[in-house]
């Protein structure tokens, strides 16, 4: 597991893997923090924040060193080894040693243990993809994969922990600038033609913007109206500032959520909306590609309605002649436009528990196992090596931001804390800045004392909580209490221009002594 | 004893030997013939070393009387899949009227020590523990100091062996609850099967044995099959460590042959020799806390050997004798009893958390005979559905009282008790 | 290909023939001979500690838990013979003796039902009766209302929490469910995940919501609708069953067949909900 804590973050997956523990399976974390779930790893490795590139590559080098790689697999099913083997011969342990502190011997034991597993998983989270080079770490993780053929098999492949419980949905029914329904392609034409015959209108060929790239076009003042569904914008991105000054510059902002947010309150309209899982009908998709039904359990408050019904009575508004459909009669349309899940209706997944696209037809089981085509010949298209190389954070520690902020999920407690603040948990005792012990006595930091921690964009204030799990230089905090600490203020917004993901797991800050008097 | 049943000092060393050497020390085990009885042991196969536990006919003797030949060969056999395997010495030791094990460790653990490396070379163990009960604490440091005499007399005969001391459980006496003490859990008994000869410590096969069979073992690869059995019964071969307390004259630990009458042990010159102050007899709790009591004319026919006792419904269990006199109140000790199983159920099971903790109520509320229907429902749920030998035999002795009633009924003005 | 092996045993004198690797008490299900248990549960390891379930085997001393013994061939078992109706009424009376009347415990009663168990046949002294633990606003305990049956320390454990914050501690009756040194909820490892809840068979482990509505007398079983729905947390999508009860959720749980959760839950996706349901006035002040 790299870059998971999935014992907090997603404990029910977490259930799964240890029964695999309990029956032998090995458990390996990957993460600068000692989190729970590397507490119950058979082995840790603490890397250095973002040095994951250089580490993986030097297991690639090692695998490929001591011919330890599935050669007839690289043969039969990949493209490009040749050149991921010239980028990674750079690699020796010893200078991965010197970017990961971790031993060189530690990365050999790791390569070769990762080697002689006869199916081998790799899971991640946000630890990888929160980052300016998101897409090169995953990049780098497929080598390591690929170089041992665990893909497309039960008990092997790639799988990232989906961090929220519809993102795979939203990405499913083309809420991605480039993707239509069923994830299919944009730029595609006959795909573009299925669905221009279907809705009776023609469709840009040109991709959308995505979030990031909305967001410059509102500092530059190209974007001028927003309608923003379910998400707090202004508390949950990076650089809270900034992303205030651009909101500021909207002449029109929509915003469609279950509560009055801190972005909700900026708008010009609020839609009110039903709570999906409990007020609504629809699907989510999991993790696992997992479709599963979503039932009306309440009458919802007030003016609040179902998504769907809000967003067709706004093309109505808009002068186009939509019928209303629920949420089923949208979803038969995804069948018929979107072949991988053609085979899903709403009484199959009542009656299966939910269905694993693609379901090509409606007596298809559902797929557990994706990419199974690279065991059976021939493998048309072959699969490419894609070489990475290491770059390092984009803010590293200076003397005046002598540490690095890292920011993740506590297991109670969710995102900005708009769902999960409002029950009564036990631990519900607000934000913490958690420091490293040697840190917190060099800074001479005692329990619950007061801090301000500031980092090249803002600064918050919050107590201190000294833990054990962290390793010197780096400070942890989550995002779940923006009322109290507005942790993103201090995110940097660096992004992967191809993923839009800002590097929330490494900012450099400083962290001093704060007492409330010193606000005024 | 009458001379027939007069035995050389097998288990327990002879007072020369005990004069000449100290009871860790090289010299003894020479002295003993142990050095002989671990060669032969290194100079036989293990398929012949099982055939001559199975020709010494021992039964184990901590308790349960079950051949030790046949768990050998079970421990033997579970090898198929290359797993980790153990020995482990039982010397928990708690129950009731029972101090054998003390006695012999205390006196001579070269002994004991012999039997479980014999024992450990013969199901081929990877590591040995010692179960040692808590109270015993002084006897850690000999019993490894024996092991290390022990493994310089065989030095290919070098496996670890690890002490462990129990924390004041009489359950952690119960092979399996023992295991889960060594792995650091509660000592709650496990369901069997699995036996541990397929899945003990660790989940591994593993050979268990108390310390006096382990002694036993020692004996008769020193001395051979044949002459081992010289003493005994032809069902029962060999000798028996009692403990004998209460009413007699002389209370102690004592070597006696299968088969050997029980009055015979009772009144021996070189046992107990006789009752206290002349008193009568009135009753032998035989086998310990779950054990029997014997009324006198029962002690008088009976011979000390299984079979025989079958016809009394008793048993030799952990080879405890406590001897009650004409003045004893035995509804009293039988509250005692009930005491001790309430205080020591592990707490697993309904029948036996709940149950042992109810007899001691209506033993302490009411007669015997008042609840006598009670006692013998409840008793019967217990014995037939508590998962371990505790809860299943926490009853015996009462039943076994309740059976007869000369030992209660007459005891008309002795307390809540008494009828 | 493996082959599966088969098992020849005869129940009731029916003789019968199961997979290898059965348990007794799943051999008898397959004859429509249904065995009662506490203890047993269908997501956990079995702890045969309720003892409710042992049956007549040919051949064994003592009777046998039919939750956990394995099935073997030639094996003769008899299922309702005096001395297991016996042994079961007597598990029931020993439990009930221990407790109120009033206990919320629908399959020990069931069960004193069936064997005809009489609740004060062993009433002759200590109960386990104590006060309730109410040290949290998500769940409440109430020891006297407990069985022992170790659902709640095999699902905190390896079974599925991993959590390991309570265990038995103590010996004989006083063998009890602790947090460690009695420390309350919050103070322990308690992860709050709820799981131990859901698959506690009485009210010994209960929701706040459940109990507080049952001490207003408001909890009505039969008015309780039941929704199925997706968690709207993190990615891993484990299915919920809302228990709604006069237009609020009043309890949360997970069906133990469904392939994600297998009956589990965290915290969020357990007590997480009360978002859909604040009242307007604490929304506002946020
Ligand atoms: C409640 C209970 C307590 C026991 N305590 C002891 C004990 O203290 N010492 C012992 O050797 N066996 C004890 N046993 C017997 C062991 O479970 C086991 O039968 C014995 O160690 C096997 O050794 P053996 O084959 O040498 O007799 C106890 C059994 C029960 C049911
Ligand atoms: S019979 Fe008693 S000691 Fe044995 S497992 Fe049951 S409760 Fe524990
Ligand atoms: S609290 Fe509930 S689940 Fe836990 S042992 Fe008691 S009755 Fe069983």
């Amino acid at each position: 597991m790299v870059g998971s804590n999935a014992a907090e973050a997603h404990p029910i997956i977490f259930q799964h893997i240890l029964r695999g523990v309990h029956q032998g399976a090995k458990l390996v974390v990957v993460d600068p923090r000692a989190t729970l779930t590397a507490k119950r790893a058979h082995e840790h490795y603490a890397l250095e924040i973002g040095s994951d590139i250089a580490l993986f590559n030097s297991l690639a080098h090692v695998i490929i060193r001591d011919k330890l790689q599935n050669q007839s697999f690289i043969e039969r099913a990949t493209t490009g080894f040749a050149a991921l083997q010239a980028e990674v011969t750079q690699w020796p342990p010893e200078r991965a040693a010197a970017i990961t502190g971790i031993d060189a011997s530690r990365i050999e034991h790791l390569a070769h243990a990762y080697a002689s597993a006869k199916r081998a998983m790799i899971c991640w989270t946000l630890g990888i993809t929160e980052h300016h080079n998101a897409v090169d770490n995953v990049f780098a993780l497929i080598n390591l994969a690929l170089l041992r053929g665990n893909v497309g098999r039960p008990g092997a492949g790639l799988n990232p922990l989906r961090g929220q419980n519809n993102v795979q949905g939203g990405g499913d029914m083309g809420a991605l600038p480039n993707r239509l329904p069923g994830f299919q392609d944009l730029t595609d034409a006959a795909v573009r033609n299925r669905f221009e015959l279907a809705w009776g209108v023609p469709l840009s060929p040109k991709p959308g913007w995505n979030q990031t790239q909305m967001f410059e076009a509102m500092a530059d003042g190209r974007l001028k109206g927003l309608y923003v569904i379910g998400e707090n914008p202004l508390e949950s991105e990076a650089n809270s500032h900034h992303i205030e000054r651009i909101f500021d510059k909207l002449d029109a902002l929509v915003v469609q959520d279950l509560f009055l947010t801190p972005t909700a309150e900026r708008a010009d309209v609020v839609f009110p909306a039903a709570a999906s899982f409990a007020e609504s009908e629809g699907t989510y998709t999991n993790s696992e590609r997992r479709v599963q039904l979503v039932r009306s359990a309440l009458t919802p408050p007030g003016e609040a309605r179902d998504d769907v019904w809000i967003v067709q009575a706004l093309a109505r508004a808009m002068g186009h002649p939509w019928i209303d459909k629920s949420a089923e009669e949208v979803f038969a349309e995804v069948r018929e436009l979107a072949p991988n899940f053609r085979g899903i209706t709403y009484a199959r997944l009542a009656m299966a528990q939910g269905l694993q696209w693609p379901v090509p037809h409606k007596d298809h089981p559902g797929t557990a196992v994706l990419h199974t085509r690279l065991w059976q010949d021939p493998v048309d298209p072959r699969v490419p090596f894609m070489p990475v190389d290491f770059s390092p954070p984009v803010e590293r520690p200076t003397v005046d931001y002598p540490l690095l902020l890292t920011t993740g999920r506590r297991l109670a407690f969710y995102n900005t804390g708009v769902q999960s603040n409002v029950y009564a948990h036990p631990h519900n005792q607000g934000e913490q800045v958690e420091v490293a012990l040697a840190d917190a006595e060099r800074l001479e930091l005692t329990e619950g004392m007061w801090v301000r921690v500031t980092s090249r964009r803002g600064w918050i204030t919050g107590p201190v909580h000294i833990s054990a799990s962290l390793p010197p230089g780096v400070v942890f905090l989550s995002f779940h209490f923006p009322d109290q600490v507005r942790t993103n203020v201090l995110s940097i917004d660096a992004t992967d221009p191809r993923a839009g993901t800002a590097e929330f797991k490494a900012a450099a800050v400083r962290v001093e002594k704060w007492s409330p008097s010193q606000e005024a | 004893m009458s001379p027939q049943h007069r035995v050389p000092q097998r288990l327990l060393p002879d007072p020369k030997i005990v004069a000449q050497s100290g009871p860790i020390s090289p010299q003894r085990l020479q002295l003993r013939g142990l050095d002989q009885a671990l060669r032969r042991a290194w100079g036989m196969t293990v398929t012949r070393m099982i055939q001559e536990v199975q020709a010494s006919g021992i039964l184990g003797r901590g308790g349960a009387a079950f051949p030790a030949s046949v768990k050998w060969q079970s421990v033997r056999d579970a090898d198929a899949a290359g797993k980790l395997k153990y020995g482990v010495m039982n010397a928990d030791e708690s129950e009731p009227g029972t101090f054998k094990d003390r006695v012999l460790l205390e006196t001579d653990p070269l002994l004991p020590l012999t039997g479980l490396a014999i024992a450990a070379r013969g199901v081929g163990a990877d590591k040995v523990y010692v179960y040692l009960r808590g109270e015993y604490r002084h006897l850690l440091l000999p019993i490894q100091r024996a092991w290390e005499v022990v493994e310089g007399t065989v030095p290919e005969a070098v496996i670890p062996l690890e002490v462990r001391l129990g924390g004041g459980a009489y359950i952690a006496g119960e092979e399996t609850a023992l295991f889960n003490s060594i792995e650091g859990k509660r000592p709650e008994p496990r369901l069997k099967p699995p036996f541990p000869t397929v899945k003990g410590l660790f989940s591994q096969p593993t050979l268990i044995h108390n310390v006096e069979t382990l002694a036993n073992i020692a004996l008769a690869f020193r001395d051979g099959a044949g002459p081992f059995r010289k003493y005994g019964s032809a069902s029962t071969p060999g000798t028996k460590l009692v403990s004998i307390s209460g009413r007699v004259n002389r209370p102690g630990v004592y070597e006696v042959p299968f088969g050997i009458p029980l009055t015979e042990i009772i009144e021996g010159e070189d046992t107990a020799q006789g009752m206290q102050n002349g008193q009568r007899l009135q009753a032998v709790l035989l086998g310990g806390a779950a054990g029997t009591f014997l009324t006198s004319l029962e002690v008088a026919e009976a011979a000390y050997d299984y079979p025989a006792l079958r016809r009394f419904g008793a048993s030799i269990g952990s080879g405890a004798l406590v001897v009650f006199g004409e003045t004893d109140s035995l509804p009293e000790v039988a509250q005692t009893l009930a005491n001790f199983f309430a205080e020591e159920s592990c707490g697993q099971c309904v029948p036996c958390r709940i149950g042992t903790v109810r007899i001691k109520e209506m033993l302490e509320q009411f007669s015997l005979s008042e609840r006598q229907v009670d006692l013998r429902d409840l008793a019967q749920t217990m014995r037939d559905a508590s998962i371990c030998g505790l809860g299943q035999s926490a009853t015996t002795a009462l039943m076994s009282l309740l059976d007869r009633p000369v030992l209660w009924s007459k005891n008309v003005d002795r307390g809540k008790g008494a009828v | 290909m493996e082959i599966e092996e088969s098992r020849q045993l005869t129940i009731d004198g029916e003789v019968c023939q199961v997979p290898a690797g059965t348990t007794l008490r799943e051999a008898c299900l397959q004859v429509g001979k249904e065995i009662p248990a506490l203890c047993w549960h269908e997501r956990l390891t079995p702890a045969n500690t309720c003892r409710a379930c042992v049956v007549e085997l040919e051949g064994s001393r003592t009777l046998v838990s039919s939750c956990s013994r394995m099935v073997e061939d030639g094996m003769v078992v008899h299922t309702d013979t005096p001395r297991v109706l016996h042994a079961r009424k007597g598990v029931a009376e020993l439990l009930l003796s221990t407790m109120m009347d009033d206990v919320n415990a629908p399959e020990l009663q069931k069960l004193a039902q069936a064997t005809e168990a009489d609740p004060a046949h062993f009433r002759v002294g200590e109960t386990l009766v104590q006060p309730i633990r109410d040290d949290n606003d998500l769940y409440v305990r109430d020891y006297s209302q407990c069985i022992l049956c170790y659902r709640c320390v095999a699902v905190c454990g390896e079974d599925a929490q991993n959590t390991f914050a309570i265990h038995v501690a103590g010996r004989g009756l006083q063998a009890h469910i602790d947090t460690g040194f009695d420390r309350s909820l919050p103070d322990s490892d308690c992860v709050f995940c709820g799981n131990c809840v859901q698959v506690c068979p009485t009210g010994a482990l209960i929701g706040k919501t459940e109990w507080s509505l049952r001490q207003e007398n408001e909890w009505d079983e039969k008015k309780i609708q039941v929704t199925e729905t997706t968690c709207s947390y993190c990615g891993v999508g484990c299915s919920l069953d809302l228990h709604v009860l006069n237009g609020r959720i009043v309890k949360v749980t997970s069906p133990y067949n469904h392939p994600v959760t297998q009956g589990m839950l965290c915290v969020k996706g357990r007590y997480g909900y009360e978002y859909v349901q604040a009242d307007v006035a604490h929304l506002q002040g946020s």
